[in-house]
């Protein structure tokens, strides 16, 4: 469990403003991507963070489109994890599937401030912060499994060569 | 207990009994991608297999930045086509058909009771015939296209009655920005919506389309009308497949009912820079702005088209404004051009583009400059969605942008009825 620094924004933090628009279908290096998050809501950020930084925010965040880049931008940025309040839901499938963690945890993005060092415990389910320690729920064992593999392209690569070896064993 | 569409349409996919909070992983009947297809190629070839698992439901549309704007975007619809010619994709529709929703729906694969996944937010929009229809990302889609499966959670229904009639230059699309204005933009998040109630039966089959495409402004995972004779003989001559209208049970579990009375709606305009910043057009009359809009997959239909027409026939737009013209589809273009509609909007100054998404979300044809503004009939209104981060955008009916257009200042268009 290591500490991250949290960057902490309000609700809505919708996926223009995470990874404009006019970038989604000319930008695919994901290297390239990290270069333009947060652009719309917050210029310093991608000049300025590091890896396990943890980006904080309110209700509804990563709502919009479903571009993945926004997903993905803040994974390559090396952002360790996304604590919001409530997610937008093609947002929170899209982390899972960059192998992004997501934590739905209200009191802790009430009980923090921008800039300070917090830790977050996903095998306990808790996040620390100068306030407090503040349980959250641990995401489902199948999507867990998805995280772990560190997204579902790799998921699925693995998941059909298992199927495929299977199958072959049974033939 | 009755079971709502949503756990219908899902449980017979799953092939059980589902309710609202459940997990399946069920298969798609099809599933749709646009410019964004190259990236979703990218992903595939990650799988490393060489076939697509059911090429028959894939459905490819190129919109977004239609003809290429620059050498990136060529080079992207290059791998599109070679793509599709390699796995022999039936259904490709290249950059003059129109935009995926339009050209999605006017070729009958929008259809009642089908399970549709897009990875587009606004594919929402198929609800409107009666489909389930959700977003879904990049590395999903390449996922369905080489699994055909995916996992879904079973959505509470929030049930959306309305009632009454709606009143001269009040449309749907009104009436979704006052909803959301309401409700909020995250009311709806994880959650079905369905559309319903007696004014329902009165809405036209696009204006239905404005209303479940704008869904996905208030989160919703789909949004939905319960098809009747008018959308099903809308579909006879136009279903690419066999279909089962499915609907709600009386005694279905809904989260929540909400009641609106549309005739007591006026025009709506939502304000920068949330969709859910909404506000009557009395409250905003007179703001000034740079660009006007009329089109995008939210209200770029021939009805929509006809009432900018009727409004800006025989006159011209104020001069310090400009207005773009994007017709949904080629379908829709031609029409309009054919009952006149166009001649009437370029002859007052319009600027008449292809069949797209255009500047909508930023990426060419008519992005804004840092100060500018724009009245838009789009769906979204994010702070730089439409190019600076310092510009602004005001969404609202297309009576509406047509009125402001004529006066270079947002305008109430009831004057005009």
């Amino acid at each position: 469990m290591s500490k991250g620094k949290v960057w902490k924004y309000g609700d809505d933090v919708n996926t223009d403003v995470i990874f404009p628009g006019k970038y989604t279908y000319s930008v695919l290096d994901p290297e390239e991507m990290t270069k333009h998050a947060l652009e719309d809501l917050d210029p310093e950020f991608a000049c300025e963070v590091k890896p396990g930084d943890i980006v904080m925010a309110g209700k509804n965040f990563g709502c919009g489109s479903s571009r993945e880049q926004a997903a993905t931008c803040l994974k390559y940025a090396g952002v360790q994890a996304v604590v919001a309040k409530s997610f937008a839901r093609i947002f929170f499938r899209n982390a899972i599937n960059q192998g992004l963690p997501v934590v739905q945890c209200s009191e802790a993005v009430d009980n923090v401030e921008g800039g300070e060092k917090i830790a977050i415990d996903f095998s306990r389910g808790v996040v620390k912060t100068s306030k407090g320690v503040f349980d959250f729920a641990p995401l489902p064992e199948s999507i867990l499994r998805i995280l772990d593999a560190g997204g579902l392209i790799p998921y699925t690569k693995t998941k059909m060569r298992k199927e495929k070896k299977q199958g072959n064993d049974h033939a | 207990m009755g079971q709502t569409f949503s756990e219908k349409v899902l449980g017979a996919k799953a092939g059980k009994t589902v309710k609202a909070g459940e997990i399946v992983t069920v298969s798609p009947d099809y599933i749709l991608s646009h410019d964004n297809s190259a990236a979703i190629i990218q992903e595939f070839r990650k799988l490393a297999i060489e076939k697509v698992k059911c090429v028959e439901k894939i459905v490819i549309v190129l919109d977004h930045v239609v003809p290429a704007s620059s050498e990136k975007y060529a080079q992207n619809h290059k791998n599109i086509r070679e793509f599709v010619k390699e796995q022999g994709i039936p259904h490709f529709f290249d950059i003059h058909h129109g935009i995926c929703h339009q050209v999605f729906s006017e070729n009958g694969f929008a259809l009642p009771g089908k399970l549709i996944l897009g990875a587009d937010s606004h594919t929402t929009s198929y609800g409107a015939f009666g489909a389930f229809s959700a977003g879904i990302g990049r590395s999903e889609a390449a996922s369905v296209w080489a699994t055909d499966e995916i996992w879904l959670k079973v959505p509470e229904t929030i049930r959306i009655e309305m009632s009454g009639k709606l009143p001269a230059m009040v449309f749907t699309k009104d009436i979704i920005l006052y909803i959301i204005g309401k409700e909020g933009a995250d009311r709806a998040n994880y959650k079905a919506v369905e559309f319903a109630g007696p004014a329902a039966q009165d809405f036209s089959l696009p204006s239905r389309l404005v209303m479940a495409n704008m869904a996905a402004e208030m989160g919703a995972k789909n949004g939905y009308f319960v098809p009747d004779e008018k959308a099903l003989t809308w579909l006879e001559e136009r279903a690419q497949s066999e279909f089962e209208v499915v609907a709600s049970d009386s005694d279905a579990n809904y989260e929540t009912v909400l009641d609106y009375d549309v005739s007591a709606i006026e025009p709506q305009v939502a304000c920068p820079h949330t969709v859910d910043n909404v506000r009557p057009v009395t409250a905003v009359q007179g703001t000034p702005f740079h660009q006007a809009i009329i089109g995008t997959c939210t209200n770029g239909r021939i009805e929509d088209l006809k009432v900018a027409a009727q409004i800006l026939r025989g006159k011209k737009v104020h001069p310090d404004v400009r207005v773009l013209v994007i017709p949904a589809s080629r379908k829709e273009y031609l029409q309009a051009l054919q009952q006149g509609d166009l001649e009437a909007l370029v002859d007052a100054g319009c600027l008449v583009l292809n069949p797209g998404c255009g500047p909508c979300l930023g990426a060419h044809q008519g992005v804004l400059a840092p100060g500018e503004v724009a009245i838009s009939t789009a769906n979204r209104n994010f702070r730089g969605r439409m190019g600076s981060r310092d510009s602004a955008i005001y969404l609202a009916s297309p009576a509406t942008v047509a009125a402001s257009a004529l006066e270079g200042k947002v305008a109430d268009p009831r004057k005009y009825a």
